[in-house]
């Protein structure tokens, strides 16, 4: 019964990056489990970035504020920097007036442009070191 | 005394004629209808449109007419008018259908009091200033409404055409505002800019607002408001061309912007744009005279 119910979000391992395509609105449940399941595989697969691209999200809670921003916070923890792409334009500024805030969390426009920035971080990581 | 009697003789009169109009309604009204269809006023009505909409100019004219009241024509004439504006009736349709109706209200009197010409004289009196009420505030009515649409119309093209957002360069996006920015038009640019980041997939915009003569706190947090959804979106907004008095009202007023980039004018936000976005522009040969030779 509460398996129909359960939504669950693909994350998709590529390279040193997951991606994480949200496709449908999520309960606070979702939310949670995708938070569990990234802060457990970022940490298997030795992540460097990971993506959420919340394109099909036409709505944003202040609930899903906080997890994205708790996730983001947590895998920084864990090694990975965390870029959120794909917010509508109308869903951005509905955030502004709400005063949702993503904190210093990364955006960008589109996967493209997100993994075009981790690119940019990850190097900038390694001059850095050497 | 004398009058009281035409007083009296007046209103006894006006009883007649609405008793009249309400007897021969009817036959006036098919007359009417009749006359319409051959003078082509009634295209694109359907059947049963004409019989409703004529009973109800009938009864409506016919109350005018023994209340002496224009209220009913008002209401209407302007239910009408907008009705026809929908319908894209000719102004030559509803103006000729109401000229027609007084014909036959006319020529019904004349056919009623043939060879009484006192009694004709004294209907005419009554009949013809009421007659003439109501045509013109159909015609009233109905250019208004019409002119309402067409203001409406021209309101929507100035405000989509106040508002371009051009693009310069690759990544690069242009937002010259010129006039004093209301609420709805600051919305309005807001979702105009949001939007056409994601379309043209810009990482920095340039508002200049050189053209704005004042601004409010109600705008300026609303501008605050559209940097920061731009950002959600992982694009930059300059602002550049703030004019010294909008520079202080903001300071003022409190409007913390010192989250968002400021510069003195376009230019300066442009280089700044091409500077963010790696590009890098260099004086080669002028060429301007070799075109103009």
């Amino acid at each position: 019964m509460s398996e129909v119910n359960v939504m669950e979000v693909p994350i998709l391992k590529q390279g040193q990056y997951l991606i994480v395509s949200i496709q449908s609105a999520l309960t606070d449940a979702d939310f949670l489990r995708l938070r569990d399941n990234l802060a457990e595989q970022a940490g298997r697969y030795r992540t460097r970035g990971v993506i959420i691209d919340i394109t099909a999200l036409d709505v944003m809670d202040s609930f899903a504020c906080r997890t994205l921003r708790s996730i983001a916070h947590i895998l920084r923890l864990r090694g990975a920097e965390t870029i959120i792409v794909g917010i509508q334009p109308d869903v951005a500024f509905a955030m502004v007036q709400l005063g949702l805030t993503l904190g210093d969390v990364t955006t960008a426009l589109d996967l493209d442009e997100g993994l075009a920035i981790l690119r940019q971080k990850i190097k900038g990581d390694r001059t850095n070191g050497v | 005394m004398a009058k009281k009697t035409i007083g009296e003789s007046r209103e006894k009169m006006l009883k007649e004629l609405v008793k009249h109009f309400r007897e021969s309604r009817e036959l006036l009204r098919r007359e009417w209808v009749k006359q319409m269809t051959a003078k082509g006023l009634l295209g694109g009505l359907k059947a049963d449109e004409i019989e409703n909409e004529s009973a109800r100019i009938y009864d409506t004219c016919v109350n005018c007419l023994e209340t002496g009241k224009y209220e009913d024509a008002q209401t209407y004439a302007g239910s009408v008018a907008e009705r026809a504006v929908l319908r894209n009736m000719t102004t030559e349709q509803v103006i000729g259908g109401f000229l027609t109706l007084r014909d036959v209200y006319g020529r019904s009197l004349f056919m009623r009091y043939q060879g009484k010409a006192a009694q004709l004289n004294l209907a005419l009196s009554i009949y013809e200033p009421v007659a003439n009420g109501i045509l013109t505030i159909v015609a009233m009515a109905y250019i208004k409404s019409k002119e309402m649409v067409v203001i409406q119309q021209q309101q929507e093209a100035i405000r989509e055409l106040s508002t371009p957002v051009l693009q310069v360069r690759e990544g690069l996006l242009i937002l010259p505002i010129i006039g004093m920015i209301d609420t709805q038009r600051a919305r309005q640019l807001t979702e105009q800019l949001l939007s056409a980041i994601r379309a043209k997939r810009a990482k920095i915009a340039v508002l200049d607002i050189t053209g704005v003569p004042t601004i409010d706190s109600k705008v300026a947090n609303h501008l605050l408001q559209t940097v920061t959804a731009a950002r959600l979106m992982g694009a930059n907004i300059l602002v550049t061309g703030l004019s010294p008095q909008i520079a202080q009202t903001i300071v003022s007023i409190g409007v913390d912007l010192s989250k968002v980039t400021t510069l003195a004018d376009l230019q300066s936000g442009i280089d700044e744009a091409d500077k963010l976005l790696g590009y890098k522009v260099t004086k080669g040969e002028q060429i301007v005279s070799k075109i103009e030779g």
